[in-house]
């Protein structure tokens, strides 16, 4: 989609009215466009041109990007440091913040520092426990919760104060985010969940991977019976959607990924293929096809770990983007930017000072 | 004891009634409690609430008691002290992510608050824990809270 006021890089876009962001998911999304987001995996490195490499393998088939807290509670570059830059060449972020690793004291400042470098997105998480990542010894935080975080964090927007109740100058415009898992238990209670999360500021959800379309089409029925999906405090929903590379590495997942669930005739399809890989970016297009049919789902949010490449391939194949191609860096003028060349950065800097 | 808390949720509706009997009980005692210096208290209220609670919800004392919220599953179990509900790593025989020995508290809680009266109340956004708070009697300043509600509801019926 292309908007009249199309970025340059590092700029905002004008805050439309009925919008909280200056952002191009906002957009998207109340536009009522099919949006598709993605995960940039952080590298154990502080080089930027790493992050840039990263995200440019998603020029084109993405509207924003992820950039994960030290998810699975392994040790990353911060979800600051790969949304500073990426927002310096122009492109959307979500920033992800995770409660485990931080206090609210560190959490609030975060925000501002992320949104004053162009942050428009934030995904507020609790965090996987420490038990599964590459620090077991840690100490767990979780000062606040998901949910009491999306509250301080539409009360820094809304109404320009930090939880202490001291005053902030200039707020940061944010559109909200939270996550929701309609799969695992009490499935009951899920939608009622997300009804709590909306109340506490979410204005979009990403889910975790949805292998099993009937329960996420439960679970939509009971949203859109709750009337979330209505009005001008609605949430829009990304299913969480991905590539598996294999039955094996199904079963690990399964086994040893927190929350997610993946059913049996996932796993024997799999198994029956001649190429299992070819099999599972398959299953996830047959699974985009399927949720983009289900009434009140507004996008995806692909997760390719370790197989970014197929991203293209997804989008390309299942034409969810309808010949829309979404913003990135060099789109209009491919002179404008070459994200791995330093001057670029350099010019970005200096025409946006 | 895990054993303990978990019957006491299968009969939350019955704690839930003794709480609602013991509180205004408790109220009523508010005259008594500030004769006596709510400071001088404190240590053998605490005490006693921490022998009560902590043998039947494992309380461990955060002083914003939220089990009428909680479905009488205390929330401080949970090993990410999740005050609003379950997180997404919730296996699929509802056992804990970070324990995987251990029921969810929160899979507990919505089970425990479908058997209360006042179930619903597991709805509403909790506020963050003010860690201020922890070690000390919830008792006491629910009875506090409550007298000076009173108190204020009284100056503003006066000045109508
Ligand atoms: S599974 Fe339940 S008890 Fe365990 S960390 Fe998550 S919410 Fe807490």
């Amino acid at each position: 989609m292309k908007f009249d006021d199309e970025p340059v890089p590092g700029y905002s876009l004008p805050i439309l009215p009925g919008h909280v962001s200056p952002g191009r998911l906002e957009r998207v999304l109340r536009a009522g466009k099919f949006a598709i987001t993605t995960e940039l995996d952080p590298p154990d490195s502080a080089d930027p041109a790493e992050v840039l490499k990263r995200a440019a393998i998603f020029d084109g088939y993405v509207d924003a990007i992820n950039a994960t807290d030290g998810s699975g509670a392994n040790c990353h570059m911060s979800s600051v440091g790969v949304c500073s830059l990426l927002t310096r060449v122009g492109y959307a972020t979500i920033l992800q913040i995770s409660c485990r690793d931080r206090n609210r004291i560190a959490i609030q400042g975060e925000i501002l520092g992320a949104a004053a470098m162009g942050a428009c997105n934030l995904l507020c998480l609790t965090g996987d426990g420490v038990q599964a990542g590459d620090h077991p010894q840690a100490k767990p935080v979780f000062d606040l919760d998901s949910m009491s975080l999306l509250e301080i964090a539409r009360t820094m927007r809304d109404d320009c104060r930090f939880q202490s109740g001291r005053q902030i100058t200039v707020p940061p415009r944010i559109f909200l985010g939270a996550a929701e898992n309609p799969f695992v238990p009490p499935l009951d209670w899920r939608p009622h969940r997300l009804a709590k999360k909306i109340a506490a500021g979410a204005q979009f959800i990403q889910t975790q991977y949805c292998f099993d379309v009937p329960r996420l089409k439960d679970f939509m029925l009971k949203v859109n019976d709750l009337g979330l999906l209505e009005g001008p405090d609605r949430v829009f929903i990304l299913p969480g959607i991905g590539p598996l590379a294999s039955a094996r590495s199904a079963r690990w997942i399964r086994e040893n990924v927190p929350g997610v669930h993946i059913p049996d005739n996932v796993i024997t399809r799999l198994e029956g293929a001649s190429n299992q890989k070819e099999e599972g970016k398959q299953l996830c297009m047959d699974i985009l096809h399927q949720i983009r049919e289900i009434p009140g789902v507004s996008g995806a949010h692909l997760m390719a770990y370790r197989q970014e490449h197929t991203v293209a391939d997804i989008i390309e194949q299942t034409g969810v983007l309808e010949g829309r191609v979404p913003w990135y860096p060099g789109r209009d003028n491919p002179a404008d930017l070459n994200p791995e060349s330093p001057d670029a950065l350099q010019g970005t800097l200096e025409q946006n000072p | 004891m895990y054993r303990v808390r978990r019957w006491v949720v299968r009969h939350a509706r019955f704690f839930e009634r003794i709480y609602h009997a013991f509180e205004p009980m408790l109220v009523r005692l508010a005259p008594l409690f500030s004769r006596l210096g709510y400071e001088r208290i404190e240590a053998p209220v605490k005490a006693v609430e921490k022998g009560v609670k902590g043998l039947l919800f494992d309380c461990q004392m955060c002083g914003q008691c939220a089990l009428s919220a909680t479905g009488m599953s205390c929330p401080m179990n949970c090993p990410k002290s999740l005050r609003n509900g379950p997180c997404g790593g919730v296996r699929a025989n509802g056992h804990c992510e970070v324990k995987p020995e251990m029921r969810c508290v929160w899979v507990e809680g919505w089970e425990g608050s479908l058997r209360m009266k006042h179930g619903n109340l597991i709805h509403a956004v909790q506020q963050p824990v003010d860690f201020r708070l922890k070690d000390s009697s919830s008792w006491l300043r629910v009875v506090r809270q409550q007298v000076d509600q009173a108190r204020e509801q009284g100056q503003n019926g006066g000045a109508e």
